[in-house]
């Protein structure tokens, strides 16, 4: 395998969160009745003309400022000519020769914790097509054109992943970015977010890249990992056995885990693109891109790179917390509580809270406590209440009752006990019902000091502090 | 009530205003001279007579209480190329044959706003492609002024109603001179207005960059008048621009002292009939006589539009063209077997001979390897033909010159060879590709047929332009000119 070196290109399809269509005033729902939201523009009616969602040209200027890209001064939509059922025009809007965003990159972390840059070659607008329908229609194909004309950036990457799982990193990368930007929800279940991957092999050291096969329209990290490694085995091995790998598009089947062939470059269309002379050029100065840029969030790896520093959390830690714009923003107003303990915030946001969500399959925004009231937790395991431990069993009623943390300390008396002197009581009670051990701990057997924390810890619920548990005992025991 | 029909659109409008006579006496004189000339001229393939005569009694009422626009009441007919509501739009075609449009084209909309009562829907060279109105599916135009001879095209049915004094004016489309050159070969007044002028929207599209929605109508004031209601900015149409609508109406008044005409060397080639040169000729000294000054102007690229315009018109239309493949609307073939053969026999029963010739034309100059050397280059010989006209309105303040090289030619003349029948638009498509208004005016006769002066403005100089050839109306009688028969 080491002889061979993979060379991946993704062109990724992130659909444009408007409220309406990138040429019609349709809405672009999810899941409405078929063609309830396609009016005479998205029907392709004779005579009808595509006005320009202005939206569509924010959000893509947003996302070019955020890979550091080339904003195009100017813009042309062309036709890309097919006939398709599910195309009603027989032609997609997109663009071809000037796209609004070009040049860009972005970095991506590898296992080995080093960086990688991934250059964007491009990103345009264009508009997507319907769908044909087979289910419950035997013998004929039904169209439903709810999707056509939605808008879409089409964002295509260089030739720069050498494995799939940077192809899935870098996937992720783009899936973070256009969420943080609200340019795209990037439900792939939907298919709002979409890739076709180009793989190639070429012997290790060459400098000429391979032939390629676009793998099309995959919709789930996991399948993009897979067929790339279908893909990479099967040229390998095409190759070695003396065959040729042909330039064609290929289709990924998820439930056998392989890829195969769609169509040959011969069959492939001519797709005559040409300017599309309904639309003007999309004109843009530097008042409005600045005006965009203003509107720029903070982007994930400057956030990560702020809460590494300002926060004094790892870098893994500072990954995970800004993998979402919605899990960076609770966990900073978490830290807004305890402004002096954001390692423990982090802990708590990454341990508890994302396994209670999890365990739910909720999203941070579905979230059954704010991040209020787990700061307010935060709040008293800091200054020393509850104890990590009893701030679980806080924790998990707060979840399901939705009260404060204040609350459900008082009412189930889980103060926590620091009166050394009640505390001594305890122990003293503990050490005298337990001479055996007490003999055996002095006598060396070390391990045993936890046998008579946990006995102290059972005796107050779980309530004594911990570190006077300790201390306390210690010096007890070896009295 | 049996001379209503000589009426111009400005007089009919002011005399139903005036309540000299109702809207519906007029439409119902109209109506059955347009039913009585269907069976000579062929110049309607959809009369629509009971929503005709319900807005003409709608019509009627709005003027009773004074509430009508500027064209309440006033008879029209719409090239069957504009939807229009309800109504049959087949521009021309069999692959529209029963196609009920769901919506009215912006210009429909708007004349109907301003009160304008629609008779029925013009016959048109199908798809609009065509000088002669002869590969309409429903048949072809015949010239008022003589029955064996074309109208010209594409408008040729708008123009043959208005010839005949069947409409006193008519919704057009030109895209390489189908309002202009039917103007000229039927005797009556044709605008191309700017490109950008009038809203495209609902206007079935030929090729985009070309396509510009106009009037027909036997004189300069009544085009201004009918502009003046169409004209605007449409936001449902990018390249409509938004610029104010003048009132031509008013603008129509201009003295010339001082004008400067060019005369387009280019246009008074050897291909110019002599006679027909001989009658411009004759308006141009009117319009020295009127104080203008004429100078000649070279616009060296100009003989290269017929060219550049086979290039670029095929090409847009092929891909304008592709929405008819029988899934959603339109001709549809029986039984199909496949998706292959769906695309195939729908598209190859429901277009005709022309249409189908163009869509393999611009199919062929968009494709890889050939985009360059036709479609780019076509483009790049379209910027220098712009920017010839652009220098010379530096120098001049319209280019005139012949509309046609000839007068109307004999139905089956050109059928055979296309490239004779594409020179016919030589003098007209200049002003599509650079995006000019541009007006042809009858300017006398050539053996009892008519022919036209062209006038050519800079962009959005509509008003001047149409100033000038009511100049010429005012100092001549050639537009008011009626065919025996049709008197």
């Amino acid at each position: 395998m080491s002889a061979w070196e993979t060379v991946i290109g993704l062109e990724i399809h992130a659909q444009l969160a408007t409220k309406s269509k990138l040429f019609s005033g349709s809405a672009t729902a999810y899941g409405a009745p078929p063609n309830t939201q396609a009016n005479l523009v998205d029907l392709g009616y004779p005579g009808v003309l595509p006005v320009l969602n202005a939206e569509s040209v924010r959000m893509a200027v947003k996302l070019g400022l955020a890979i550091n890209a080339r904003i195009a001064p100017r813009s042309v939509f062309a036709r890309k000519n097919y006939f398709y059922p599910d195309l009603p025009k027989g032609y997609q809007i997109s663009q071809y020769e000037l796209p609004i965003v070009a040049g860009g990159e972005l970095d991506i972390e590898l296992e080995d914790g080093s960086t990688r840059r991934i250059g964007i070659t491009r990103a345009h607008l264009e508009e997507d097509a319907g769908k044909s329908l087979h289910e419950g229609l035997p013998g004929v194909t039904g169209i439903d054109l709810n999707r056509a004309g939605t808008p879409l950036v089409e964002i295509v990457s260089e030739p720069d992943m050498r494995s799939a799982k940077q192809a899935v990193a870098y996937m992720k990368k783009v899936h973070t970015l256009v969420r943080y930007l609200e340019i795209c929800d990037g439900n792939m279940q939907e298919g709002s977010f979409r890739c076709d991957a180009n793989v190639s092999v070429r012997k290790a050291g060459a400098d000429k890249f391979g032939t390629r096969a676009e793998i099309k329209n995959l919709n789930s990290f996991r399948y993009i990992e897979r067929a790339i490694n279908f893909e990479v085995a099967r040229q390998i091995e095409l190759i070695e056995s003396g065959g040729k790998v042909v330039q064609e598009t290929r289709l990924y089947d998820p439930d056998k885990g392989e890829t195969r062939s769609m169509r040959s470059k011969e069959e492939a269309n001519d797709y005559r693109y040409f300017p599309d002379p309904d639309l003007l050029p999309v004109v843009l100065d530097e008042k409005f891109i600045e005006a965009v840029r203003a509107t720029l969030p903070e982007l994930p790896d400057h956030k990560a790179t702020r809460f590494a520093r300002d926060y004094g959390l790892s870098a893994y830690d500072a990954g995970v917390l800004t993998a979402s714009r919605e899990l960076a923003d609770y966990y900073e107003k978490v830290v807004r509580a305890v402004p002096r303990e954001p390692k423990l915030a982090a802990n708590w946001v990454m341990g508890e809270f994302a396994a209670a969500l999890n365990k739910e399959s909720l999203d941070v925004t579905a979230a059954r406590m704010s991040p209020e009231n787990l700061g307010g937790l935060m709040l008293r395991i800091s200054d020393q209440t509850v104890s990590g431990n009893v701030a679980k069993v806080v924790f998990a009623t707060m979840w399901s009752s939705g009260a404060v943390a204040d609350t459900v300390i008082a009412e189930q008396g889980l103060k926590q006990i620091t009166d050394a002197s009640a505390i001594e009581s305890e122990i003293d009670a503990v050490i005298a019902r337990n001479p055996g051990q007490l003999a055996d701990y002095r006598a060396g057997k070390d391990k045993l000091f936890g046998f008579f924390v946990g006995q102290v810890m059972k005796a107050t619920g779980g309530r004594a502090n911990p570190a006077q548990v300790n201390e306390l005992l210690l010096r007890k025991l070896r009295a | 009530m049996s001379d209503l029909h000589t009426g111009t659109l400005t007089q009919l409008a002011a005399s139903l205003r005036a309540k000299k006579f109702s809207s519906v006496e007029l439409v119902t004189g109209l109506l059955a001279r347009v039913e009585r000339a269907q069976g000579a001229l062929n110049a309607f393939i959809s009369v629509t007579r009971e929503q005709a005569l319900a807005a003409a009694a709608a019509a009627d009422r709005a003027l009773a209480t004074g509430s009508g626009g500027a064209l309440t009441g006033v008879p029209i007919a719409h090239k069957d190329i504009f939807c229009t509501q309800g109504v049959r739009t087949t521009c021309g075609s069999r692959m529209l044959e029963n196609f009920v449009s769901p919506y009215d084209a912006t210009v429909v909309a708007k004349l109907k706003g301003a009160g304008a009562v629609m008779l029925g829907k013009t016959n048109m060279d199908e798809f609009a492609m065509g000088s002669s109105n002869e590969t309409s599916y429903f048949g072809p135009v015949r010239n008022p002024w003589d029955p064996k001879l074309v109208p010209g095209g594409s408008s040729g049915g708008s123009a043959a109603a208005v010839a005949a004094r069947l409409v006193p004016g008519a919704t057009a489309t030109d895209t390489g001179g189908s309002i202009r050159q039917p103007a000229a070969l039927c005797g009556i007044t044709g605008l191309k207005p700017t490109y950008g002028r009038v809203s495209r929207y609902g206007m079935i599209a030929f090729a985009s960059s070309l396509d510009q929605a106009g009037v027909l109508t036997a004189g300069a004031a009544d085009a201004a008048l009918m502009l003046r209601e169409m004209a605007g900015f449409d936001a449902n149409d990018s390249t409509s621009v938004d610029t104010p609508v003048p009132d031509y109406v008013a603008a129509l008044e201009q003295p010339l002292a001082g004008l400067k005409i060019g005369l387009l060397q280019e246009f008074f080639d050897k291909g110019l009939d002599p006679e027909n040169e001989r009658r411009v000729r004759e308006a141009l000294k009117v319009y020295e006589q009127l104080g203008a000054k004429l100078t000649v102007v070279s616009l060296p690229n100009l003989p290269l539009s017929v060219p550049v315009y086979y290039v670029v018109a095929p090409a847009e239309c092929s891909s304008n063209l592709a929405r008819f493949d029988g899934v959603r609307f339109g001709h549809r073939c029986e039984n199909p077997h496949d998706l292959t053969d769906l695309y195939r026999r729908s598209r190859g029963e429901g277009f005709g001979a022309e249409v189908k010739r163009r869509i393999m034309t611009g199919t062929y100059v968009l494709s890889a390897g050939y985009y360059d050397a036709y479609y780019l280059k076509a483009q790049r010989v379209r910027q220098l033909i712009s920017a010839d006209f652009t220098r010379a309105f530096q120098d001049v303040d319209v280019l005139m010159g012949p509309t046609t090289p000839t007068p109307a030619f004999a139905i089956g003349a050109k059928t055979a060879d296309p490239i004779t029948m594409y020179l016919n638009d030589i003098y007209t498509i200049g002003a599509n590709l650079a995006g000019l208004p541009a007006v042809s005016v009858p300017c006398g006769f050539v053996q009892d047929l008519p022919v036209g002066l062209q006038i050519v403005g800079p962009h959005f100089s509509e008003a001047r332009v149409l100033a000038v050839a009511h100049a010429l109306q005012r100092a001549t009688d050639w537009h008011t000119r009626i065919p025996a028969g049709f008197a």
